[in-house]
């Protein structure tokens, strides 16, 4: 493929309704944080009515992450991005119904239904099933945007299970070497499946880009305007010095690593909770203007379920 | 005489980055003056600095690099040192390369070359010297090419990185770096007439007997190959039995269009490689061969091979492992002496 359309790939980046290097108002962040959750949690009541096959690894309680970091993305960035990647996806493009569609496997999914939930491409975001696999992909991306003279960077979302992988590492050593233009951003959920972060990872995770002389920051919010805000000298520096940067962001997930995998202890997850990121953005909204969204984003989801997957199932 | 091998596939390199500026390279000691382990990379660091990538040792990382390169418009070329280290970038060849095209419905291609030494006869040892192209054969999506002595390989190696936008492991054997090409004359080469097929890897087909009559019918590629021409030598000679010997240029996806009419000729088919026996590559096309020319077949199709071992350093020790032309010739009157259709009332 060569140098991708610029008109093409607009029509695959929704952005919040926000002019570049402005933040979206707190309603733009609310509704596309809404649009995730009820995305989400749609597809674990698809699942549970039988209506939904395979996997998939939800990201509800992370949607502060998605929205701030890609609200600073250009149209010709690249994005990559792994098993637990609805909510990047959506972040960048709005695109329920393409998603949804891919999902439940039909020919009008946004890769035929032959990716399904964790092998998405749309435009310039891409993603894959295997950890870490995809880290050096992002690297190459961005040494070869730099070599045509885009001012395209790429962005790479990893978890903290990730960081077990080697080949992650071998990706933080060339970017830093070769100067990719490439955004590490790690989300820390505290858990790789069912194993806690303390089990898996010895001494720190910015001490791994550190050790590679990347620069790294790192934060722990559910807000997505505090996230917007650390991510924007980041992104302003890898586009502009050309060098790579990572972002750690500790954050949790609400649901299950995959479908019904979850032994965490309750307590924790409830603590988790009382931060919830539509909790956090949704008080600065006039109630009326919240429950506006709410009702609309539900709307939309239970139409685009009902007409692809013959009718939305049970809520309990 | 041609030219050394090692220099057709330089020059395909120079070719390919003086054809287009999306060509790039990434490899380990490719800089010059090293220009690489086994020099195929000599002067392109100096003629262009910024399109030669020299790496730390990754390779799981610089395959996932060209990886993403392709995915955005280059036509990066992998140089992995020895064959053997192919395994630490089999996540990013099977789970990435190969799958991008076809798991994004057709969005994407990837257009990698992925070339690797493979072969032994070097005394380099176990993790040095293997032949590991039946771990590749079986990867949808890919292409596995082999150059040989009697191949084009210059224009194999320029058009794999300039025309195919596949995803293509290039595999060159080591022994043959050094060696002088082959070059036809007159359609020859020496005692064999020879035919070259079409297709960016193409076969060749050698024979003995003119392409009218063969008793035996020997597949290989790559190192292989002056095994199977001498041992088709010898056994014109000593047991006047013409053999084809059918040179493949491209180990998969299969194409048996220039295999079959030898095998229909013939009967009797042979397949040598320089890789383990079991589930190897010859085990594939021994059963493409048998579904598609089983009634032209008087035997099963026979197999050559290491035997299923390292390939031990010593060179007494190596020679026990590795096939040569006196274990095709073995084979071959083995073969020769199977009827079982003749036999059959």
């Amino acid at each position: 493929m060569d140098t991708q359309n610029t008109a093409v790939l607009l029509q695959t980046v929704d952005r919040m309704a926000a002019p570049a290097g402005e933040c979206p108002p707190d309603a733009a962040f609310y509704r596309r944080m809404a649009l995730i959750r009820r995305f989400e949690e749609n597809l674990l009541e698809l699942f549970a009515a039988g209506k939904l096959m395979g996997t998939t690894h939800t990201c509800s309680g992370q949607e502060a992450n998605a929205v701030g970091v890609i609200a600073h993305l250009a149209p010709q960035d690249v994005v990559f991005s792994s098993h637990r990647c609805h909510g990047h996806y959506l972040a960048r493009t709005g695109d329920a119904e393409g998603l949804l569609a891919e999902l439940l496997g039909l020919p009008t999914g946004i890769c035929g239904g032959k990716g399904g939930s964790q092998h998405l491409c749309r435009g310039s975001f891409y993603t894959n099933g295997v950890q870490g696999g995809i880290v050096p992909l992002a690297v190459g991306a961005a040494l070869a945007e730099k070599r045509k003279g885009t001012s395209a960077i790429a962005a790479v979302w990893l978890g903290d299970g990730t960081l077990g992988e080697g080949v992650v590492y071998e990706s933080f050593n060339m970017a830093s070497l070769w100067k990719a233009p490439v955004l590490f951003v790690v989300e820390n959920n505290r858990y790789a499946q069912t194993t806690p972060v303390e089990m898996g990872l010895a001494g720190t995770i910015r001490g791994r880009p550190e050790a590679f002389a990347i620069p790294t920051a790192e934060l722990d919010t559910t807000d997505p305007r505090e996230v917007w805000e650390a991510a924007r000298d980041p992104v302003a520096a890898v586009r502009g010095e050309g060098r790579p940067f990572c972002l750690v962001l500790h954050t949790y997930r609400f649901g299950p690593h995959s479908k019904g995998d979850d032994f965490r202890p309750q307590a924790e997850v409830a603590a988790a909770r009382a931060r919830d990121p539509l909790l956090v953005t949704g008080r600065r909204l006039d109630p009326e203007e919240r429950e506006r969204i709410d009702r609309e984003v539900a709307e939309r989801i239970a139409a685009v379920t009902a007409r692809l997957a013959g009718g939305a199932p049970e809520v309990r | 005489m041609g030219p050394r091998c090692v220099d057709a596939l330089n020059q395909a390199l120079h070719e390919a980055f003086e054809a287009s500026d999306r060509v790039c390279l990434i490899g380990e000691d490719v800089f010059d003056p090293y220009g690489g382990a086994f020099k195929v990379t000599r002067g392109l660091s100096t003629k262009y600095p910024d399109r030669v990538y020299s790496s730390p040792i990754s390779e799981a990382g610089i395959t996932g690099v060209a990886v993403g390169m392709a995915l955005r418009g280059l036509r990066p070329v992998v140089e992995i040192m020895f064959g053997d280290f192919i395994c630490l970038a089999f996540d990013q060849i099977v789970n990435h390369a190969s799958k991008l095209r076809a798991m994004y419905d057709d969005q994407v291609t990837c257009p990698l070359v992925l070339r690797a030494a493979m072969g032994g006869r070097r005394g380099y040892g176990p993790t040095h010297s293997q032949s590991l192209e039946k771990h590749l054969v079986g990867v949808p999506h890919i292409a596995v090419a082999a150059p040989s002595a009697v191949h084009p390989v210059r224009d194999m190696l320029r058009r794999a990185i300039l025309e195919d936008d596949r995803p293509v492991v290039f595999l060159e054997n080591k022994l043959l770096y050094g060696e002088r090409l082959l070059e036809p004359e007159g359609g020859r080469f020496g005692e064999f007439a020879a035919r070259t097929s079409e297709g960016l890897y193409p076969t060749v087909v050698l024979s003995l007997g003119g392409f009218e009559h063969a008793d035996l019918t020997i597949v290989t590629f790559g190192g292989m190959v002056p095994f199977a021409m001498r041992a088709a030598e010898e056994l014109l000679l000593e047991e006047e039995v013409y053999s084809d010997v059918v040179v493949l240029g491209q180990l998969a996806p299969p194409d048996l269009t220039a295999v079959l009419p030898s095998v229909e000729r013939s009967g009797r088919c042979l397949f040598a490689e320089e890789g383990t026996l079991t589930g190897g590559v010859g085990a594939e096309w021994a059963a493409r061969i048998q579904e598609a020319a089983w009634d032209a077949l008087e035997a099963p199709v026979a197999r050559v091979a290491a035997a299923d071992d390292i390939v031990p350093c010593a060179k007494a020790l190596e020679a026990q492992v590795l096939p040569d032309h006196e274990d095709i010739a073995a084979a071959a009157r083995r073969l020769l002496r199977q009827g079982c259709r003749s036999r059959t009332p």
